[in-house]
């Protein structure tokens, strides 16, 4: 996804704007006001869209409750269970409520190019009339649609996080980090990468648009918004946090496989979902966004099984359901740029890289990533951004870029070699921006009312300690 | 009276069970135990962590016998639970004083 101009206004509103749009009348008005101003009408919405809409909006809140956290339960010990069931939960219900009050409105009114007004705070002016653009001249969904969807994104994106400082944070403060690493991080992040008039509207407004759109940085689902963002900053939060007690001197195995393939596998369908429906049109663009979605994730889940054979000698549930996740990350950003044949060529290199990452180099620089946020998500994702400028090439089979600023929107001119630099800018601009930002945000907490629990707390578990309840009576 | 107790693979349980009883054996308790011998852990590997269990799963069996029993009943189980390979168990002899059957209170011999 990304996009998007809001049109406010009730019925009456639209109803003169209706007026204005009939072609009928247009002629008699264009000779006298060629000059009046787009305004999209009820007629614009189709309900196949918008169905697509809200269908994937459930599928992508499936993807933190309860996908996410199984994946991330199944692999910490009997211990710590509830706590990180308990941490996603709380997470999305937050974020929800968050993103109402003034996250959609920060990421996704026009505001300057690194974050948005308070036009929109407590969806002022938002009711079951306004529409959301989409990418095609002339094409709308009702906004609410949009909201919500765009939702389910800042829900999942902060739980994600928490996968890295698992088994050692303490309830309450997480939550606090959360409400601001939302604010400061998430909400400029997504408007710099997905906030745009419109195709409608970019002609008269060209430079209504967030930083990283207007640099014509592509990423379709949120390769950067979603995945470099959280990767990065839960590597921040395990370096302030430090490493567990007993880590790689006692064996902290997980605690149930079982429990990760039924996350991970939830979350293979949940990100048809995020990957297809931020296409915000069902039609062709969103079924080769799911195309890939199932390719790419297939040849990452297999490529990690094969490297596990040849080093480790066994191919391992764990390592092809990471492997997995690594492919689903990486080709979130260019899912509906890409073609099938580079989709599989990317879901396996981002595992094979992933790989590297999550047993070798985590090892030589000793932090203590629990659940390998970072490793997977961080940079599965930065594969995946910049792979995106090589596999949108229409030379390589992809969809290349749309040049909105013309009156109908029309293909443009593909640079790669530009393209994959300005993909690097912003790679670079996000790890810049939510690595400082939340850092800063975990030491000051930690400073002041503090993230650790207790080392005892933390030997006992933290499903006793912070919730007063064990995951499994028997 | 003897007290028989051996360590044996678990997969050889019915095994050991079929051939006790065929020889008589009234009954037997199990459990489950797990250690090491000669047959050292296995290594398990979760995405690039190793850890060496150094604990191997086994089931520990007991059986009182009469003392003129005990040495065929020893045979038994080393008959029936041995593969061959390396981590086929062990079996103990101990002495038992005094056994009491909780329901009747039959003494030693008659509470076996």
């Amino acid at each position: 996804m990304k996009l998007s101009k809001m049109i406010s206004g009730g019925l009456a509103a639209a109803g003169l704007a209706a007026f204005a749009a009939m072609p009928a009348w247009a002629q008699d008005a264009a000779a006298a006001a060629p000059a009046a101003p787009f305004t999209p009408t009820a007629e614009m919405v189709n309900k196949g869209d918008t169905t697509w809409m809200l269908v994937s909006s459930a599928l992508v809140l499936m993807m933190s409750v309860p996908a996410l956290a199984l994946f991330y339960g199944g692999l910490v010990r009997t211990k710590n269970m509830l706590s990180v069931l308990m941490q996603v939960l709380a997470i999305v219900c937050v974020a929800a409520l968050v993103w109402v009050g003034w996250g959609y409105s920060l990421a996704f009114t026009s505001g300057n190019p690194y974050v948005g007004g308070l036009s929109k705070a407590f969806l002022k002016g938002v009711d079951a009339t306004t529409l959301a653009a989409t990418f095609s001249n002339g094409v709308y969904i009702p906004e609410y649609a949009f909201v919500v969807f765009q939702m389910t994104f800042a829900c999942i994106t902060p739980a994600l996080i928490v996968g890295a400082f698992a088994e050692r944070v303490k309830f309450w403060p997480l939550v606090l980090f959360v409400v601001l690493w939302l604010t400061i991080v998430y909400f400029p992040v997504a408007h710099m990468v997905w906030y745009w008039a419109g195709p409608d509207f970019l002609n008269a407004a060209p430079t209504d648009m967030g930083y990283l759109w207007g640099k014509g940085a592509l990423d379709f689902a949120g390769g950067t918004v979603v995945h470099i963002n959280a990767g990065i900053a839960g590597l921040m939060g395990c370096l302030v946090l430090g490493k567990r007690i007993g880590y790689k001197t006692e064996i902290m195995p997980p605690h149930s496989l079982v429990m990760t393939m039924i996350g991970a596998s939830l979350l293979w369908v949940g990100w048809f979902g995020f990957n297809a429906g931020s296409n915000l049109e069902a039609n062709g663009i969103a079924a080769l966004a799911f195309i890939n979605t199932l390719v790419a994730t297939a040849a990452a889940a297999l490529a990690w099984a094969l490297i596990e054979q040849l080093v480790h000698g066994k191919p391992s549930l764990l390592g092809a359901a990471t492997g997995a996740v690594a492919g689903l990350v990486a080709i979130t950003p260019a899912s509906g740029f890409a073609a099938p044949g580079t989709s599989i060529l990317l879901g396996a290199v981002a595992s094979v890289v992933c790989f590297f990452f999550v047993t070798t180099v985590k090892n030589k620089l000793n932090y203590d990533d629990s659940l390998d946020v970072f490793g997977v998500h961080c940079i599965g994702g930065i594969v995946g951004a910049i792979a995106t400028g090589i596999v949108a090439d229409p030379a390589l089979g992809g969809q290349g870029w749309i040049d909105y600023t013309a009156a109908v929107a029309k293909p443009g001119v593909y640079d790669m070699t530009g393209q994959v630099i300005t993909q690097l800018k912003a790679v670079g601009l996000t790890l810049v921006w939510s690595g400082v930002v939340s850092w800063i945000l975990f030491f000051v907490i930690d400073k002041t009312i503090g993230l650790r629990p207790s080392a005892e707390v933390e030997r006992e578990g933290l499903d006793l300690n912070e919730h007063g309840e064990r995951a499994y009576n028997y | 009276m003897k007290m028989i107790v051996a360590i044996i693979k678990p997969f050889k349980l019915e095994e050991v069970r079929d051939a006790l009883a065929g020889a008589g054996v009234q009954g037997m308790t199990v459990s489950e135990a797990s250690g090491f011998g000669r047959q050292k852990g296995h290594t398990e590997i979760y995405r690039g962590a190793e850890y060496t269990t150094s604990f191997v799963p086994k089931l520990r069996l007991e059986v009182v016998t009469s003392d003129g029993e005990a040495a065929g009943v020893v045979e038994t189980i080393q008959t029936a639970a041995r593969t061959g390979a390396i981590g086929d168990g062990k079996i103990f002899v101990l002495d038992v004083s005094q056994v009491v059957r909780i329901r009747t209170g039959d003494a030693d011999d008659d509470a076996l």
